[in-house]
């Protein structure tokens, strides 16, 4: 504890020293970034019909739902006392962001994810479960809950419902990551989180992640399957992926030339910080390494005729660099947000320990998590039975 | 008049339902009793506190009482009320529009006093901030609590529930003034409670009991006799970042512009 006290210069409120979200509350954002962009990737094909990227649909969904019962984890490590966070769903404080959004998680989780990979998986699963034995045709049994009609007017309704729940599905994915940005714009104490801008930025920055995600995991499946990528597919993905980016990009750049324009009383604390503290994380990681770097890729792809096994290096090198970039961007937003004092005379530093419980060993294995969740999802529900096992 | 089983069975149930209900009813006339309530009324009082900065001489007495009181951790991590050191100094007359900043510092919050550092005749202004929890109206740390822990009672005070906060310190990010700290002893959030538990008693808090200057002064402001009105009205007073809105009850004599 006395080297966080070391590593104060100026002044800090006694109070804000020691930094209250850690890297597991950078890493939350980032999961459930890469949830809502899977999901709308998914919905590209679903509801805007862009067949090319029907490959990754199921894909897509799978890892969203991976990512998304890992989320909880971070939160509960993080809490003093998480036997009581279910505090938050019997006697929610309405006025509370954090509280209503655990409502938005649930609906998302329950009606819109849960529900979706349920009716594009029912007829795989029925016939699975029919074709099956013992526990296993008990497991597919109850998975199917108990449905085992699979006639062509009912994969109709199947599609039917799905699509009506993708289309409700887009603004659930756009409201609950646009709420994890709520959560901090709405902080009126904070100036580097308090704009209404946070919430869209997360919310495209999440895209950006989501697609950039599947992207990779498509492109590792593949070769772990000893399949060619459908190129198609893969090239649509990476168009989608450098609009996204655009988009984010400019909503990132409005921010900043907003803040330098306007200058008001925490733009010099908050400029000291980023040329210092800050500079490796915002200026290195996010913006060159993390964001001009893969549009440079993505965009070159687009302007200059490459062959497929060329266009793949680019693609998994921009799609890497895009997850270190949405990662540095969470860590800017949390730690940068704690790194300098409310009276903007003054920073801090983040001593981040390794086996503790907010440590840099339980955020590792909390990321690997959703990978582990996900292979198994793989093998319970693969997403190209046609084409043989995964 | 013979009784019959039946009847006797009816009657005494009858008797025992009836006996049951005037216990009871009895308990409630009992609780309505005035002398048995107990004295303090919550809907009487409307809390704040009076800081004259004019007064602070930075004795630490108030960080000290309050951690003694308040059983704090002595560590210089989690402080319930702090002073905060002003060193604003004279204008550059090479370049008096220069922006400058003041020094300030706060030692272990002012536990330990303050140590010489400046000196007198450089043309600076020197002066000690006391802080605590504002227990604002318009309290942003309630609003973003997700379980309702963090509360304003409906005498002016914001208080924490310790056995209901999860500990997620969403209400540490939402203070603006840094007044509260997770203590590390329980996992949840603790900060100022006006020292609740003697000012519902008629005593006062223990950093305005113990200061030598009067510069910290308890204020009821539904209570006509108390000062504050008097003093409100005739000194030139300021809550600290009005422009956030809180409905701050902490009110600064003599607060200067560079007041962070």
């Amino acid at each position: 504890m006395e080297s966080v006290l070391q590593g104060v210069q100026g002044f800090m409120y006694p109070n804000e020293v020691e930094l209250q979200w850690s890297i597991l509350i950078v890493l939350y954002p980032f999961v459930t970034g890469l949830v809502a962009g899977a999901f709308i990737l998914a919905s590209l094909e679903r509801v805007f019909n862009v067949e090319a990227v029907k490959p990754t649909y199921r894909l897509a969904l799978l890892t969203a739902l991976a990512f998304l019962i890992a989320a909880p984890l971070p939160l509960q490590l993080h809490l003093g006392h998480p036997e009581r966070s279910y505090e938050m769903y019997t006697t929610p404080h309405t006025s509370s962001a954090m509280a209503m959004f655990g409502f938005v998680y649930l609906w998302y989780l329950l009606a819109v994810l849960v529900f979706e990979i349920w009716l594009d998986y029912r007829k795989d699963i029925v016939l699975t479960a029919r074709a099956s034995r013992g526990a296993k045709r008990l497991l597919y049994r109850a998975l199917s809950l108990g449905s085992d009609d699979i006639s062509p007017r009912s994969l109709e309704i199947d599609s039917r419902v799905g699509r009506f729940v993708t289309i409700v599905g887009i603004p659930s994915a756009f409201l609950l990551h646009g709420y994890v940005g709520f959560i901090f714009g709405s902080v009126k104490a904070n100036p580097w989180w308090s704009t209404p801008l946070m919430p869209i930025v997360f919310l495209f920055s999440a895209i950006v992640s989501g697609i950039a995600a599947v992207l990779l995991l498509y492109m590792a499946l593949s070769w772990a399957r000893g399949r060619q990528p459908d190129m198609a597919c893969v090239d649509t993905m990476g168009r989608y992926l450098l609009y996204a980016f655009i988009i984010d990009f400019s909503l990132e750049m409005l921010d900043l030339i907003h803040r330098i324009y306007e200058a008001d009383e925490s733009f010099k604390s908050l400029d000291f910080m980023v040329h210092t503290r800050l500079y490796t994380s915002q200026v290195i990681l996010q913006i060159i390494v993390g964001t001009l770097v893969p549009i440079g890729l993505l965009a070159l792809v687009q302007v200059v005729r490459t062959t497929a096994p060329a266009r793949k290096g680019f693609y998994v090198a921009a799609g890497a660099l895009t997850l270190v970039g949405i990662f540095a961007m969470r860590w800017n937003v949390v730690i940068g947000g704690q790194l300098f004092s409310k009276s903007f005379l003054g920073y801090t530093t983040y001593k981040m320990h390794f086996a503790t419980r907010e440590g840099l060993l339980p955020a590792i294995l909390v990321l690997l998590l959703p990978f582990g969740i996900l292979w198994e999802l793989l093998k319970l529900l693969p997403p190209w039975p046609d084409e043989g096992s995964a | 008049m013979s009784v019959d089983r039946r009847g006797f069975l009816k009657e005494g149930g009858r008797l025992l339902v009836l006996s049951a209900a005037a216990a009871s009813a009895l308990d409630l006339v009992l609780a309505g009793r005035p002398e048995e309530a107990d004295a303090y009324k919550l809907a009487d009082h409307w809390w704040g506190m009076i800081i004259d900065i004019n007064k602070c001489i930075g004795c630490g007495n108030c960080v000290r009482a309050c951690k003694i009181e308040n059983d704090v951790l002595k560590e210089p991590y989690y402080f319930r009320t702090w002073v905060e050191r002003y060193h604003v100094p004279a204008k550059d007359l090479v370049r008096p529009e220069a922006e400058d900043h003041p020094e300030v510092d706060s030692p272990n919050g002012g536990f330990d006093g303050f140590k010489e550092k400046y000196h007198a005749g450089d043309g600076s202004k020197n002066f000690f901030v006391p802080k605590l929890c504002n227990h604002c109206a318009h309290s942003p740390c309630v609003q973003v609590c997700p379980v309702g822990a963090t509360f304003e009672s409906p005498d002016g005070v914001v208080l924490v529930d310790k056995t209901y906060c999860l500990g997620c310190r969403y209400c540490v990010q939402a203070c603006p003034y840094g007044c509260r700290f997770i203590d590390p002893r329980t996992e949840t959030v603790d900060k100022c409670s006006l020292c609740y538990h003697r000012i519902t008693k008629g005593l006062t808090t223990a950093c305005c009991e113990t200061c030598p200057t009067g510069a910290r002064t308890l204020g009821d402001l539904k209570d006509p006799r108390d000062p504050i009105h008097e003093f409100l009205r005739t000194h030139g007073v300021q809550v600290l970042k009005p422009q956030m809105a809180t409905g701050a009850k902490a009110y600064y004599n003599g607060l200067d512009g560079s007041v962070r």
